[in-house]
This record gives structure tokens, C-alpha cells and sequence, in this order.
């Protein structure tokens, strides 16, 4: 059903984990679908973003997908990092099933999730980023189990 | 490979593929024919019916052969409609129902039937004051399944089919995942009509049966020439019909030897995972309940991850999931019995079979320790909960 590379990037996911005190954090997704993706920069004051981390509740493309999106931003501008589009996660990982398109959409806005909170925390605006509609940073994560 | 996937389908027995074997090679005659060879079919096709008919308590001719469970239900549910409408347009079934009744009904909706469906309780269990009160005159029947094919909660069957008797309406079980696994009379439970089929207890895909009691009222489910006395046309898949047939005399033969060794080894595993794994729920009725079916929700965790990874370590599995099941949603039945969708999707089945050991199940266990573990410290819902609870 999946590539060799998301296997191997389901099995071997690159950079999961947090940033404490990172400059942009984004939480995308739903518990409905069963998906929810937390993405974690550190952007220096060049706008470079030096260190990217994730956590994901999710499927095995859910967690691919995550963490080729965090390898397609690491060390790469603000700018550079919102023209990673789902197809260049999906290309990168040698396709999805149709059915799973929707995670690789989920990490492309988790990345602009976390450039979003980057931008409220710094009083600035980033050219061509909108608040992603997936965002849930504020409120439904604090459901209690 | 340790396989713990039997209420998806079971291993053939090796007894069951030696009795199949002559028909498709030696005796391969057409069973509607009037030379020996073809006697030799027919004769192996009466054998079967009688064995399955003796195991429900049932008569020969009330057993009609299908393609396997889906098509039972179907077939009951669409063609009582039909030959009852005249009485009335109204079923009842839960909400717990495999696809092949929920959709079954559905699509009758659409043909201006109404459907009343069920809710059951946190273990799955339907309310039997909430059928009665579902009854109306133009109820003309009740489908409940014998047990859930995902949490393995038996139904009170016995109280279904006296209630359905007092009120005249007919009842249907679904019984695909019950039959062989539990003892079932169909005249003491006073069941009308009983879908099952022969690759869930280790006899062949492809061929199921219906059981319908003498004096329903029941339209043919394919036309055609007169097998299955006229009502499911098409030539017998003999060989499947024999496999079925040795299935089930096995089934009976080793059921209380082999469901007392399934109850253990569930229990054990039971155990083991309730007191070593946090924040984990079983799904399903305690007591009430298959004797090979395990179900666990484990929290901040989704199914289809844990699935791979126990896939990587040889053990086979299943989930509901909504990765698992090509839609969206995960499983109507686990959010029937009141789980949120996050619970669901971190479902995780394993049915087992008498094949399986406790050294299997100790491999098990220590595996689904280790992935839990890995798959919450990547989940952000764990670490959300670990932020506002401790661990």
C-alpha cells in the first residue's frame, strides 16, 4: 500500500520531538479524522529556520508525511518554507495512496500553522500566509479524556 | 507469523480442504444432472445440508446454500421487505449491524421503507424494553446479530426471538461471526432466519448459508433453474458446500474443548494488556462475549500506526480505525458504544484461534508495550494529556 520512502520515513521518522521556547508552533488537524499534526520551528533572526520538530497522532502517512515536511523546511527562509506545497511532500515521498492525500495536505499547513504563531508572536506579517483553516492551536486540544 | 486476524477469516482446516479436494477433480458432475457422476455432487451437497441443518437443530430443507455471509443478509432483509410489504414497511436493527444489513437497510429507506435502528449500551448490548417499545404494527422484522464481528458481544438472542414471536414479526441474526463459535438452537431461540459463513470458522470462502424457517414467506434471491428449491439459482459451488459442510461438523465436534482453550488465552491476554498498559479501555461486554475476541482502545494513539508496527514484528491484526477502513470515519460500532472518535481510532482487534499460544501472546504483549509507548511519545494528544494530568 505505501512507498519504500514512507515506510522508511514512518519507521524511521526524521526530527520528532518539541522545541522548548520555539518561535512558531502550529497544531493542525482533527481527532476526528483521526489525525493531528504539531509542528515545532526555530527561526534564527535571518529568518532562517535552524531546527524543526513534530509530534503526530495519525496513520503511517500522517507520520511520514510530517517528517519529510520537516526535512523539506530545516535550514531553509520563510519564504522557501511556504512553497513546500503537499505535492512536494508527496513527490518526495514517491506518492501516497489516494485515499491518504489529505495527511500530505495537513503537513503543508502544519508548517503554515507554525509560521502563523511565528508571525503573531513577532508583531509580523509573512507575505502570502493566512491563518490555515486546520489550525486548532487555541481550544480543541484541551478536551479532556 | 502470529496470526490474531480470525474474525476477518480463519486458516482452512486440513480436513476441510482434503473433503473439497474429489469435487473439483473426481466428482465434478453437475449436481442437476441424472447420470452417477453427477449424483455423487448431489449426494455430497445433501450430506452438507444435513450436517449443518443437525448443528442449528434445524431441518434440511430450511438450509440454502449462498456465497457467504453478505449475500445471507441481503437476502433475508431485501426479500422479507418484499414479501412482507403488504403487512407493513417497517424493520427494526441496531446500530451495531455489519455493513452488509446497515447498507442493506439503508438502501431500503431509499425504497420507502422505515428503519428503526437500535442503540446499544457502553458494552454493546441492545436495551430489550427499547426493542419493545420500537414495535409497531407494521413492523414486519427484526434483524439483531448473534455477536459483534468487532467488539464480540453476544446479543440476548433468546429474548429477542420471544419477543419477536409474541409480536408475530419475523427475526433475523446475523450470525456469521456465532456460528461455531457458541452453541445455536433455532428453535429454542425462536430464530426465523440465520445468516453464516464457512470461512469464519475454518472452512472456505466463497460459500455461506441462510437458514429460513419452513413458512416464511420468502422470495428467490436469484432466478434461474431450481437448485436451492428454486430460490437461488445457479449450479452449487460443491466443493465449497462440502468444505462447509466438513467445517461445521468440526466446528460442533471441538466447539466446547476449543472455545474453553480461546477463553483462556483471551482472558490472559486480557490481563496482561489491562495491567500493563496505561490508559487503555476493553471494548466489548466482559462476560457476554465471543470466546476469541480481544478489542482495546489505547488513548493518544491512532490504529492503523499500531497496525504497521505489528505488522514489522509478524502479528496480524485488526482496527477500526478510519485509516483502516477507507473512509473518514472510524467504526460505527465502537462510536455506537460511546467512544470519541480519537478513542476509536485507537482501536486495535485480535481475535484468536485454538492455534494460538500463551508464549505467542507473551510476544504479543511485550511488542504492543514497546509500540504503545513509541507511538505516544510522537502523539500530541499525549503530550497535551502528560502537560495537564502528569503521567
Amino acid at each position: 500500500m505505501y512507498s519504500e520512502k514512507v515506510m522508511d520515513h514512518f519507521q524511521n521518522p526524521r526530527n520528532v520531538g518539541e522545541i522548548e521556547n520555539a518561535s512558531g508552533v502550529g497544531t493542525v488537524g482533527n481527532a476526528k479524522c483521526g489525525d493531528i499534526m504539531r509542528m515545532f520551528l526555530d527561526i534564527d533572526e535571518n529568518g532562517i529556520i535552524q531546527d524543526v520538530k513534530f509530534k503526530t497522532f495519525g496513520c503511517g502517512a500522517a507520520v511520514a508525511t510530517s517528517s519529510m515536511a520537516t526535512e523539506l523546511v530545516k535550514g531553509k527562509s520563510i519564504q522557501e518554507a511556504l512553497q513546500v506545497t503537499n505535492q512536494a511532500v508527496m513527490e518526495a515521498l514517491d506518492g501516497l495512496p489516494p485515499v491518504k492525500v489529505h495527511c500530505s495536505l495537513l503537513a503543508e499547513e502544519a508548517i503554515h500553522a507554525a509560521l502563523w504563531d511565528y508571525a503573531q508572536k513577532n508583531g509580523i506579517e509573512i507575505e502570502g500566509l493566512s491563518k490555515p483553516k486546520s489550525d486548532i492551536s487555541e481550544g480543541e486540544e484541551e478536551e479532556d479524556y | 507469523m502470529i496470526y490474531l486476524d480470525n474474525a476477518a477469516t480463519t486458516k482452512a482446516a486440513p480436513e476441510v480442504v482434503e473433503a473439497m479436494l474429489p469435487y473439483f477433480t473426481e466428482h465434478y458432475g453437475n449436481p442437476s444432472t441424472i447420470y452417477s457422476l453427477g449424483n455423487e455432487s448431489k449426494k455430497a451437497i445433501s450430506q452438507a445440508r444435513k450436517t449443518i441443518a443437525d448443528a442449528l437443530g434445524a431441518k434440511a430443507e430450511e438450509i440454502y446454500f449462498t456465497a457467504g455471509g453478505s449475500e445471507s443478509d441481503n437476502w433475508a432483509i431485501k426479500a422479507t421487505a418484499e414479501a412482507y410489504e403488504g403487512k407493513g414497511r417497517h424493520i427494526i436493527t441496531t446500530k451495531i449491524e455489519h455493513h452488509a444489513v446497515l447498507h442493506t437497510c439503508q438502501y431500503l429507506e431509499k425504497k420507502g421503507f422505515e428503519v428503526t435502528y437500535l442503540d446499544v449500551d457502553e458494552n454493546g448490548l441492545i436495551d430489550l424494553e427499547e426493542l419493545k417499545a420500537a414495535i409497531r404494527p407494521d413492523t414486519i422484522l427484526i434483524s439483531v446479530m448473534f455477536a459483534n464481528n468487532e467488539i464480540g458481544t453476544i446479543e440476548p438472542i433468546a429474548q429477542i426471538g420471544q419477543i419477536a414471536r409474541e409480536h408475530g414479526i419475523l427475526f433475523h441474526t446475523d450470525a456469521v461471526q456465532a456460528f461455531g463459535q457458541v452453541p445455536i438452537q433455532v428453535d429454542e431461540l425462536k430464530i426465523d432466519m440465520l445468516s453464516s459463513s464457512a470461512h469464519k470458522l475454518n472452512g472456505p470462502k466463497g460459500v455461506g448459508f441462510l437458514y429460513i424457517r419452513k413458512g416464511v414467506k420468502i422470495r428467490s434471491f436469484v432466478h434461474g433453474g431450481a437448485q436451492e428449491r428454486s430460490r437461488r439459482a445457479g449450479t452449487e459451488n460443491v466443493p465449497g458446500i462440502v468444505g462447509f459442510g466438513a467445517a461445521v461438523e468440526r466446528a460442533i465436534r471441538t466447539m466446547e474443548e476449543r472455545t474453553k482453550k480461546e477463553i483462556e488465552l483471551r482472558d490472559y491476554l486480557i490481563h496482561r494488556i489491562e495491567t500493563e498498559i496505561d490508559h487503555c479501555r476493553l471494548n466489548g461486554d466482559r462476560v457476554k462475549r465471543l470466546p476469541n475476541n480481544v478489542n482495546f482502545s489505547f488513548l493518544f494513539i491512532e490504529g492503523e500506526s499500531m497496525l504497521i508496527m505489528l505488522d514489522m514484528k509478524g502479528i496480524c491484526a485488526s482496527s477500526g480505525s478510519a485509516c483502516t477502513s477507507g473512509s473518514l470515519d472510524p467504526s460505527h460500532v465502537l462510536l455506537a458504544i460511546g467512544l470519541k472518535h480519537e478513542q476509536a481510532h485507537g482501536s486495535l482487534r485480535m481475535t484468536l484461534s485454538e492455534e494460538n499460544t500463551k508464549e505467542e501472546l507473551d510476544y504479543v504483549v511485550e511488542n504492543l508495550k514497546a509500540i504503545v509507548e513509541r507511538l505516544r511519545s510522537m502523539s500530541p494528544l499525549y503530550e497535551d494529556f502528560v502537560k495537564k494530568n502528569g503521567k
